[in-house]
C-alpha cells in the first residue's frame, strides 16, 4: 500500500514535469509489481554477469557488464539498437563465441559456478541456459512433436514418457490447443506466432534454469504477443528470464527488473538497472530517463 | 579505468591443457600402431598409415567419453573423419603431383623440348628426338579453340545477363546440357559430320572445332557469373546518357568485366588443354612440325602421350611421363593465371 | 463533409515501348543467334551420329542395346555379317561408374563439411586450392597415375579383399588376376569425380540458413549434432544432385579407363577380376581398325552415351537447382 501510494505520488509528479507517457508506464509496472507473487520454490541462486566485456575482433563491443538476475525473476534489457544488448545476451549462453575472431572477458556464473572455466562442456551449459530467437526458427524438416522433442534428441536425454512432455511444454507455451490434433503436421505451416511458440515449447523441453529471449516478440502481430507475455508471466514462476526487447511497454508489463543499455559510440555499457516500476517512474540517472521519456531512442 | 585494463580472452579456445592431451593421445595411437603393423603381416607404409587412422579414432574417444560422454564422442568421431576424409584427398592430389614430377623429370633434357619426332621413335633412348612438335601442336589447338569458343561463350552468357530474353531459361538448361557431353562424342562427332562429309581430313582446325565443343559452356558460365557482377549502376549510368543497349555492353560492360573474362577464357583453355579422346578422332598423331592448321595431321602432347602408352617400352613410358609433366606445367600456369587474373577483378570491386 | 467522395477511376497500366535503333536490333539478333549455337550444336550432334548409326540401329533394333556380341565377320561371299551389342559395355559403364560414386561420395561429403565446419581459414583456403587443381588435372593424367601407380597397391588391396571377402560373390575371381579390373577403374574414376560432388556439396552446406544453425547450438547440440539435424537435411538434395553430376562425368570417361581397364565384350560383376569396359573406351578401342560397318555401329554407340549422359546431366541438375530455390 505504502508503495502504491509513493508510486501514484511520483507518477503524478512526472506527468506534471512531461507530457508524455512516463507515467502510464509506472503504472503497468507498477500494478505488475502488485500482481508479481514471490516464488515459493527455491531454482537455485541463478544467473550472474561479473564484468563482462565483449570484443568483435578488435572492435570492443561490450564493456564491465554485471549484472544479478535472481532466480524465479523477469529481468528486461531495454536500449537504443546498438549498444550492446543482444551482444549481452549471447554472452550468457556462450553462443557469442560463434562468431569468428570474437573474444570476451569477465565472468557468467550458473548457481554459482563460472560457465566459461576451461575444460566445461559448453553443451552441457547451453541445455541449462536456453535461448528464443527474434525469427522464429522451427526446423523445418520435422513435425510439430518432433520439433518440440528435438533438443532431447539432440542431447540424447532419456526421457521416460515423451508424450506427456510434449503436452507439457506446449501447454505451457500455450500452444497446445491450436496444435493437440495435429502434432504430425509440419512445423512450416504454423503462422509466425505460433511458431514462436513452438520455439518457445521447444526450448522447454530440455528443462532450462533460464530462458534467454532476445526481441522474441519483435517478428510478430500484436495478438501473438501478448500471448506471449502471458507465457512468459507463468514461465517466470518456475524459471529465470532475461528479455531483450525494443518495446518500452512490454518491458513494463513483462518485467520485474529493468536493465538499461546504453552506448555512446564507445563500447556498450550498463548504465542503471532496478526494479521495473522504479526504472519507469524514477530513474537514477539523467540518461534513463532520457530513454524512458522517448526524448531519443 | 576497469575498461581499458581488461583483455580480451577466449576461454573456449584449446588451452595448453588441451592440447597437451591431444598430443599425448596421438603419440600413444602412433605407439600402438607401430606395434600392431610389426606384430601382424601388414606392410607398407600405408599399412602405417591406415592402422594409426583406426587406432588413433579408438584412442582419442576414449579420452573424450570419461568428460562428455556418448554425445561427445559421436562429435569426436565426425570430426576426426571429416579430417580423415580431407586427408586422404589430399593424399591422392599429392601423390599424383609427386608422381608427375619425380618420373616425368628423368627425361626432361634439351633435346626433348627442342626436337621432334621425326627421326626417332619411342622405341629409341631418351635424348633422342623430342615433344616440341606437340607442345607447338597443343599450342595451335588452344590458339583456334580460343578463337571459336570464347566469343560464341562470351555472347552466350551476354544473352544471359544482358538481353535475359524469354529463352534464357531454356538457354540455361542448354549450356549446362553441353557441359555434360562426353569428350569422346565431340570427336565422333567432328569426325562424323566433316571427315565423313567434306573433303577435309584430319587437321588441327578439325581438332579445335571439337574442342571448342568442351570449351564453351565453361567459358559461358564463367562468364555469366563474372558479368552478372558488374554492378547495375554502371550499366544505368550508360544508358540514362542515351547510348544504345551494345555500346553500354561494349565500352561499359565489357571492360568492367576485363579481367573476368581473362579467367573465363584461362579456364576454359584450363578445360582443354588436356583432353585427349576428341583428339583421336580430329587430328590423329603426327610426328612433325606442321605450321598449317587447316591441313595434315600435327602432333599434340596428349597424343604422343597416347602413343607412347601405346608403344609399351619403358623409354616410351618415360617419354610420356616427360610429356605429361610438361603438359601439366601448362596446366597449373593457366591455373595459377586464373586465380591472379580473377582475384584482381574481386579486388577492384 | 460529404463521405461518400466518387469511387476513383483506376486507370489500366500504359504499355512502355520503344523502338530500338537498328545498331541494338542488330546487336540483340547476333546475340541471340550465338546463343542458339548451343542448341544447333547439340541437335548437330544428335543428327550426325544418328544419321551416320542409322543403319546399324534399323538392322540390330533394340538388340544393340541388349546383345552381347560386337563382332564383324566375313561370310564365304565377303559380305560381312555383322552383330552389335552394347549390353556388356553398358553394364560395364554402370559397374564402374557406380563403384566410383561408392567410393567419392563418403570422401566428398566428408571434405565438404571438414571444409565447411571443421577447417582452419588458412587449411581451409589450401585444401580448396588442392581441391580446385584436381578438376583441372588432365584425364590421360589420371591415366598414367592409375596405370602406374595406383595399380600396384590397388592389385595388392584386391588381394586382401579377395583374401578376406570372397565368399561376397562381388569380391569372388573365376582366376587371381588382379590388374586391369572394374575395381581399379571405379578407384580411378573415384578420384576424377571427388572435385565436383566435393565442391556441389560444399556451396549448399555453406547456405544452410543461419538461424537453424543457432537454434540447434542453442538447444545445446554438439557440432555433430547440428550437421545431422540442419546441415545434412537441407544439404541432402545438392548432395545428390552433385552425386549425379559426378555419375555423368564417370559414364562418359574415356582415356583414364582405357588405361586401367582390360576391356573385355563380357559383362562381369566380379570386380576384381580383370575384365570390364565402358562404352567410351570401348569406343577409341575399336576405332583405329574399324571398317565402314562398324564405324556406324561406333556412332550409334556414341548417340546412346550422348542421351545416357544428357538424362543425367539433366536431372542432376534438376535436384542441384531444386535445393538451391526452395531452401529447404
Amino acid at each position: 500500500m505504502e508503495a502504491q501510494t509513493n508510486t501514484e505520488k511520483n507518477g503524478t509528479q512526472m506527468s506534471e514535469k512531461n507530457t508524455t507517457t512516463p507515467s502510464s508506464l509506472s503504472d503497468v509496472a507498477a500494478k505488475r509489481a502488485e500482481a508479481k507473487v514471490a516464488g515459493t520454490t527455491p531454482l537455485g541462486t541463478g544467473l550472474e554477469a561479473r564484468g563482462v566485456h565483449a570484443w568483435f575482433d578488435k572492435h570492443h563491443a561490450l564493456a564491465d557488464v554485471s549484472l544479478d538476475f535472481s532466480a524465479g525473476t523477469v529481468t528486461a534489457l531495454i536500449g537504443p539498437s546498438g549498444c550492446g544488448k543482444s551482444t549481452f545476451i549471447r554472452t550468457l549462453n556462450r553462443m557469442h563465441e560463434f562468431i569468428p575472431d570474437t573474444s570476451m572477458a569477465g565472468q557468467v556464473l550458473l548457481d554459482g559456478k563460472d560457465i566459461y572455466e576451461p575444460g566445461i562442456d559448453v553443451t552441457k551449459i547451453r541445455l541449462q541456459i536456453g535461448m528464443v530467437f527474434q525469427k522464429p526458427n522451427p526446423f523445418p524438416s520435422m513435425t510439430i512433436g518432433e520439433n518440440v522433442l528435438s533438443g532431447l534428441k539432440l542431447a540424447q536425454l532419456k526421457v521416460s514418457n515423451q508424450e506427456e512432455l510434449l503436452e507439457e511444454c506446449l501447454v505451457r507455451a500455450g500452444l497446445w490447443n491450436e496444435v493437440k490434433d495435429r502434432l504430425g503436421a509440419h512445423a512450416g505451416g504454423l503462422s509466425g506466432g505460433q511458431q514462436q511458440r513452438l520455439c518457445i515449447a521447444r526450448a522447454l523441453a530440455v528443462k532450462p534454469k533460464v530462458l534467454l529471449m532476445d526481441e522474441p516478440c519483435s517478428a510478430l502481430d500484436p495478438g501473438s504477443t501478448l500471448r506471449i507475455e502471458e507465457t512468459i508471466s507463468q514461465l517466470s514462476k518456475s524459471m529465470t528470464i532475461v528479455i531483450v526487447t525494443h518495446n518500452m511497454q512490454q518491458a513494463a508489463r513483462v518485467s520485474d527488473y529493468t536493465a538499461f543499455f546504453l552506448s555512446d559510440g564507445g563500447p556498450g555499457q550498463m548504465i542503471e538497472v532496478g526494479p521495473t516500476n522504479e526504472i519507469f517512474s524514477r530513474p537514477r540517472d539523467e540518461r534513463t530517463e532520457n530513454y524512458v521519456t522517448g526524448r531519443f531512442g | 579505468m576497469s575498461i581499458t585494463d581488461t583483455k580480451p580472452t577466449r576461454p573456449w579456445a584449446a588451452s595448453p591443457r588441451d592440447r597437451a592431451l591431444t598430443a599425448s593421445s596421438v603419440l600413444l595411437s602412433v605407439a600402438i600402431t607401430v606395434a600392431i603393423v610389426l606384430a601382424t603381416p601388414m606392410k607398407g607404409k600405408l599399412a602405417y598409415f591406415f592402422v594409426f587412422l583406426i587406432t588413433w579414432l579408438i584412442i582419442d574417444s576414449l579420452y573424450v567419453v570419461r568428460k562428455f560422454g556418448a554425445k561427445g564422442v559421436r562429435d569426436a568421431l565426425a570430426a576426426k573423419l571429416t579430417l580423415y576424409g580431407a586427408v586422404v584427398v589430399s593424399m591422392a592430389v599429392f601423390s599424383i603431383l609427386w608422381a608427375t614430377v619425380d618420373e616425368g623429370i628423368a627425361g626432361l633434357n634439351l633435346a626433348f623440348v627442342t626436337e621432334n619426332m621425326r627421326n626417332a621413335s619411342f622405341f629409341d633412348p631418351i635424348g633422342k628426338g623430342g615433344v616440341l612438335h606437340a607442345i607447338i601442336g597443343t599450342l595451335e589447338l588452344i590458339i583456334i579453340s580460343i578463337i571459336i569458343a570464347v566469343p560464341m561463350g562470351i555472347l552466350t552468357a551476354l544473352y544471359l545477363t544482358e538481353i535475359k530474353g524469354k529463352a534464357a531459361g531454356f538457354i540455361q538448361f542448354l549450356v549446362q546440357a553441353m557441359s555434360g557431353v562426353p569428350s569422346v562424342v565431340a570427336g565422333l562427332f567432328i569426325y562424323a559430320a566433316i571427315i565423313l562429309n567434306t573433303p577435309l581430313r584430319a587437321s588441327a582446325f578439325l581438332g579445335g572445332l571439337a574442342l571448342s565443343i568442351l570449351m564453351i559452356p565453361t567459358v559461358t558460365r564463367t562468364a555469366q557469373e563474372v558479368l552478372n557482377l558488374v554492378p547495375r549502376d554502371l550499366r544505368e549510368a550508360g544508358l540514362a546518357m542515351g547510348a544504345t543497349q551494345w555500346k553500354t555492353v561494349a565500352l561499359v560492360v565489357l571492360p568492367a568485366a576485363r579481367s573476368g573474362l581473362i579467367t573465363a577464357t584461362i579456364l576454359g583453355v584450363a578445360r582443354i588443354a588436356g583432353e585427349t579422346a576428341p583428339l583421336l578422332f580430329t587430328v590423329g598423331v603426327f610426328d612433325g612440325y606442321n605450321f598449317n592448321p587447316f591441313v595434315g595431321g600435327t602432333g599434340t602432347l596428349p597424343t604422343v602421350i597416347w602413343a607412347g602408352l601405346g608403344a609399351g617400352t619403358p623409354e616410351a613410358a618415360q617419354r610420356a611421363w616427360s610429356a605429361i609433366l610438361i603438359l601439366l606445367i601448362v596446366v597449373l600456369i593457366m591455373f595459377v593465371l586464373a586465380r591472379t587474373v580473377g582475384s584482381r577483378q574481386f579486388k577492384k570491386k | 463533409m460529404s463521405i461518400d467522395a466518387p469511387a476513383k477511376v483506376i486507370p489500366q497500366a500504359r504499355k512502355i515501348t520503344t523502338k530500338p535503333r537498328v545498331s541494338d536490333q542488330i546487336f540483340r539478333a547476333v546475340v541471340t543467334g550465338f546463343s542458339f549455337s548451343a542448341l544447333v550444336i547439340l541437335a548437330l550432334i544428335a543428327a550426325f551420329l544418328l544419321l551416320k548409326g542409322f543403319s546399324t540401329l534399323r538392322e540390330q533394333g533394340f538388340g544393340f542395346i541388349t546383345n552381347y556380341e560386337w563382332n564383324v565377320t566375313l561370310d564365304e561371299s565377303g559380305k560381312e555379317i555383322a552383330d552389335f551389342g552394347l549390353q556388356a559395355m553398358l553394364i560395364g559403364t554402370m559397374v564402374i561408374s557406380l563403384i566410383a560414386v561408392v567410393i567419392a561420395v563418403p570422401l566428398s561429403v566428408l571434405t565438404a563439411l571438414f571444409l565447411t565446419f571443421y577447417a582452419p581459414e588458412r587449411v581451409k583456403r589450401i585444401l580448396v586450392t588442392i581441391v580446385d587443381l584436381m578438376a583441372a588435372f588432365p584425364s590421360i593424367l589420371y591415366g598414367l597415375w592409375g596405370l602406374f601407380i595406383l595399380m600396384p597397391m590397388a592389385v595388392y588391396w584386391a588381394e586382401l579383399l579377395h583374401k578376406w571377402l570372397s565368399w561376397i560373390p562381388l569380391f569372388d575371381v573365376p582366376q587371381p588376376v588382379f590388374t586391369r579390373s572394374p575395381f581399379i577403374a571405379g578407384l580411378v574414376l573415384a578420384v576424377m569425380i571427388i572435385p565436383i560432388i566435393t565442391s556441389v556439396s560444399r556451396e549448399v552446406f555453406a547456405q544452410t540458413p543461419l538461424d537453424r544453425v543457432q537454434a540447434a547450438y542453442a538447444l545445446g547440440a554438439t557440432k555433430w549434432g547440428v550437421i545431422k539435424a540442419v546441415v545434412l537435411p537441407f544439404g541432402a538434395n545438392g548432395v545428390v544432385g552433385g552425386s549425379m553430376l559426378g555419375l555423368g562425368r564417370a559414364f562418359g570417361e574415356t582415356v583414364a579407363v582405357y588405361f586401367v581397364l582390360n576391356i573385355v565384350f563380357r559383362a562381369n560383376f566380379e570386380i576384381l577380376f580383370s575384365q570390364g569396359g565402358n562404352v567410351a573406351s570401348m569406343i577409341v578401342l575399336k576405332f583405329g581398325e574399324a571398317g565402314e560397318t562398324e564405324i556406324g555401329a561406333l556412332m550409334a554407340a556414341g548417340l546412346v552415351l550422348f542421351f545416357l549422359t544428357l538424362i543425367v546431366n539433366f536431372i542432376a541438375n534438376a535436384v542441384v537447382n531444386r535445393t538451391v530455390k526452395s531452401g529447404r
